[in-house]
């Protein structure tokens, strides 16, 4: 299969990324029918039909390099876990590039984001420093909350990067929260939240969803659905594989989109932060992805076979991105040139990082409450 | 409410009902529905949208109907709000308050009875306030929704039906959290707690001297987290016995904290070994009869102080 290179709608991409989850999912020997992720927005009130408008190719660019700046640091900090540098449990997200990227370029400063404990790229794209996230992976005293929040808790207040949530879903009322703050205060900010298709099994979801249509409030649920919860395919746990029905349900209009392409991310987040300002309510995409790497550092990954991550690979996001690229006359040149500046720029974060200090110890102790007390 | 139109209310029934205990009768019509927010029954979903809303400086204030429910939005709590300054390295704060009743005395049974002081003082990163008095309710609250910290409002259910000193509503006080009142001066024992076994506390000290002629101290902690143990000790410096009260299990309780403290702290100023009081290790039964022999209650008070004043 080839990488997808000229996206007229985005329900096409969705289609031809599904069928390909579905044969590796038959390849795997499943005993029920896979995920039917074939669907796109069903014939409803609620359905959004939208178009992918082309991005000028500089921003493609910058895009890029941005894509290929996780993609890198990524494999850096796995590399590290490799050697023994990086405790707990650490989550990559090789492979979810497009959907963090794209979302990010098609918000404003002064939008608020809380994601999973697979937030690394959220974090970069929204703007945190690489050396400055590894280091806080690491624990050291340069990290963005010194070390004390770690690979699951990435934050960045001036970003709009509110918080990464290690436990399943939680996060998703928090950016409720934020998207009601902007409701109450009358501005005009919007929140985003990324979660995985397993969240859409824990009860704070439904809550949620329930709460923010019926509020109203300017806020967009990003499912980054890359078909496994953890180690498990949604076959296996749900009766309901065509998630979308979910939030459907609550009366919410969704979006079922190719999280891998930048372009189509864009343009469906666009419309969802302008139905959210234009006190539309809120909007639910599905942004279909897959995971490349493991679910976690050091995952043994016996829950799928090798070529059906190979065969995503070629639909992975940054092959997409570059057969969009080439396709406008940037060429291989160019594009490895990126890649060799961003290897340098990784290459100089993790020795920021590994050169970071510890924190010190007495950090052990502050920031349990707000010292000052009343404000 | 009228100082900071950053402060919000959001919980069930709250606005158009006017709370199931009336606590917030008449917001509504006052302050409006984007300060009177009435929600599904969704304990999670709304207290982490409180924790979001917190984290840009708004100050909202979180009714649980019964603070049994907690346990329900356990995970926003304990594993959200208590811990998200700390996470993040100190760049966000939680301004928020979570309050509603707690306690038996009514029959509500199992759960709608429970007290969890100590459960929210089992962890750090919220103070834990629980008033026994109107006045000092009004000068806790203000300073607790003004407080930068996560906040755990406990009323008690009983406490709704009595009357006490009531402030006038245009004087503006503040009572600092973290800081204990003597609400009875004695010499013979101290008595420690706080919320509706203050009131138990002090009928219990009122028949111990008049009938025993033992004279009890009585403090009112106020605020459960952090704990004013310096008031405490400057009592015990007097009575040299020392009794902890309170309506939460009195297994692993803040009564069992303050007598480990003792220990650890001012072992000298303890004339008799130090006691705790609390609920009885059962799940709160509804028969009036069983309910209040699980209760930490005015008699089982008198007999302890009795037991304690023979050593």
């Amino acid at each position: 299969m080839k990488p997808v290179e000229n996206t007229e709608s985005a329900g096409t991409v969705a289609e031809d990324v599904g069928q390909s989850a579905s044969e590796a999912s038959t390849q795997s020997g499943s005993v029920s029918a896979p995920a039917s992720i074939t669907t796109d927005v069903l014939p409803s009130a609620s359905a959004i039909d939208f178009e992918v408008p082309a991005l000028p190719t500089e921003i493609l660019l910058e895009m890029y390099r941005k894509a290929v700046t996780i993609r890198l640091m990524e494999q850096a900090l796995l590399a590290a876990a490799e050697e023994g540098q990086i405790g707990g449990a650490m989550h990559t997200a090789i492979g979810h590039e497009a959907n963090a990227v794209g979302a990010a370029y098609a918000l404003r400063p002064g939008d608020y984001v809380t994601c999973t404990y697979r937030g690394h790229h959220h974090g970069l794209a929204w703007g945190m420093d690489p050396g400055r996230a590894i280091a806080e992976v690491m624990g050291r005293s340069d990290g963005f909350a010194k070390g004390k929040g770690g690979s699951m808790h990435f934050v960045s207040p001036e970003h709009g990067m509110m918080g990464a949530n290690g436990i399943v879903a939680a996060q998703v009322p928090h950016a409720a929260g934020l998207a009601l703050s902007s409701h109450l205060r009358g501005e005009d900010r919007v929140a985003i939240t990324f979660f995985g298709d397993g969240a859409l099994f824990q009860g704070v979801m439904h809550e949620t969803f329930n709460i923010a249509a019926k509020w109203k409030l300017p806020l967009i649920f990003y499912c980054e659905n890359n078909r496994y919860s953890e180690m498990t395919p949604i076959w296996r746990t749900s009766s309901i594989e065509d998630i979308f029905l979910f939030p459907r349900s609550y009366g919410m209009a969704t979006m079922q989109i190719d999280g891998n392409d930048v372009e189509v991310v864009h343009a469906a987040v666009s419309l969802a932060a302008e139905r959210a300002r234009s006190g539309s309510g809120p909007t639910f995409i599905e942004g279909i992805t897959y995971r490349l790497a493991g679910h976690m550092a050091g995952d043994l990954e016996t829950y799928r076979p090798p070529e059906e991550v190979e065969k995503q690979e070629a639909y992975g996001p940054l092959n997409v991105l570059r057969a969009k690229l080439k396709a406008r006359g940037i060429d291989e040149k160019s594009l490895a040139g990126i890649d060799a500046e961003v290897d340098d720029l990784v290459d100089d974060a993790v020795e920021f990082a590994e050169k970071s200090p510890w924190p010190d110890t007495a950090e052990t102790y502050r920031d349990v409450f707000v010292e000052s007390g009343s404000g | 409410m009228q100082r900071d139109e950053e402060v919000f209310l959001i919980g069930e029934d709250i606005g158009h009902y006017g709370g199931l205990f009336r606590v917030t009768r008449n917001l509504l019509d006052e302050f409006g529905e984007k300060r009177v927010l009435d929600t599904p029954i969704s304990e999670q979903a709304f207290m982490g949208m409180a924790l979001g809303a917190a984290t840009v400086g708004m100050r909202p204030v979180v009714e649980l109907m019964y603070m049994d429910f907690t346990l329900v939005a356990a995970d926003q709590i304990f594993n959200q709000i208590a811990k998200y300054r700390y996470m993040t390295g100190g760049l966000l704060k939680v301004p928020l308050v979570i309050r509603g009743q707690q306690g038996g005395g009514k029959r509500y049974g199992s759960q709608h009875s429970q007290s969890v002081d100590s459960l929210y003082a089992h962890f750090p990163g919220i103070r834990v306030v629980a008033p026994a008095t109107p006045y000092d309710a009004k000068g806790l609250l203000k300073t607790a929704i003004r407080d930068d910290n996560p906040v755990a409002f406990l009323e008690h259910k009983m406490l709704y039906f009595t009357r006490g000193e009531a402030p006038s509503p245009e004087e503006e006080y503040l009572i600092p959290l973290g800081k204990a009142d003597v609400k009875r001066v004695g010499t013979d024992v101290t008595i420690v707690t706080f919320s509706f076994c203050l009131l138990q506390a002090m009928e219990a000290a009122q028949v111990l001297e008049e009938q025993h002629g033992i004279n009890c101290e009585v403090v009112d902690l106020r605020t459960v987290e952090p704990m004013d143990t310096e008031t405490v000790w400057e009592s015990v410096a007097k009575t040299g016995r020392l009794l902890a009260v309170h309506e939460s299990y009195a297994n692993c309780g803040m009564g069992a904290e303050l007598v480990a403290r003792a220990y650890e702290e001012a072992p000298e100023l303890l004339h008799a070994p130090a006691r705790r009081l609390g609920m009885a290790p059962v799940s709160i039964p509804v028969s009036r009869v069983l309910e209040e022999e699980a209760l930490p209650w005015k008699e089982e008070i008198i007999a302890t102080v009795l037991e304690m004043a023979r050593q």
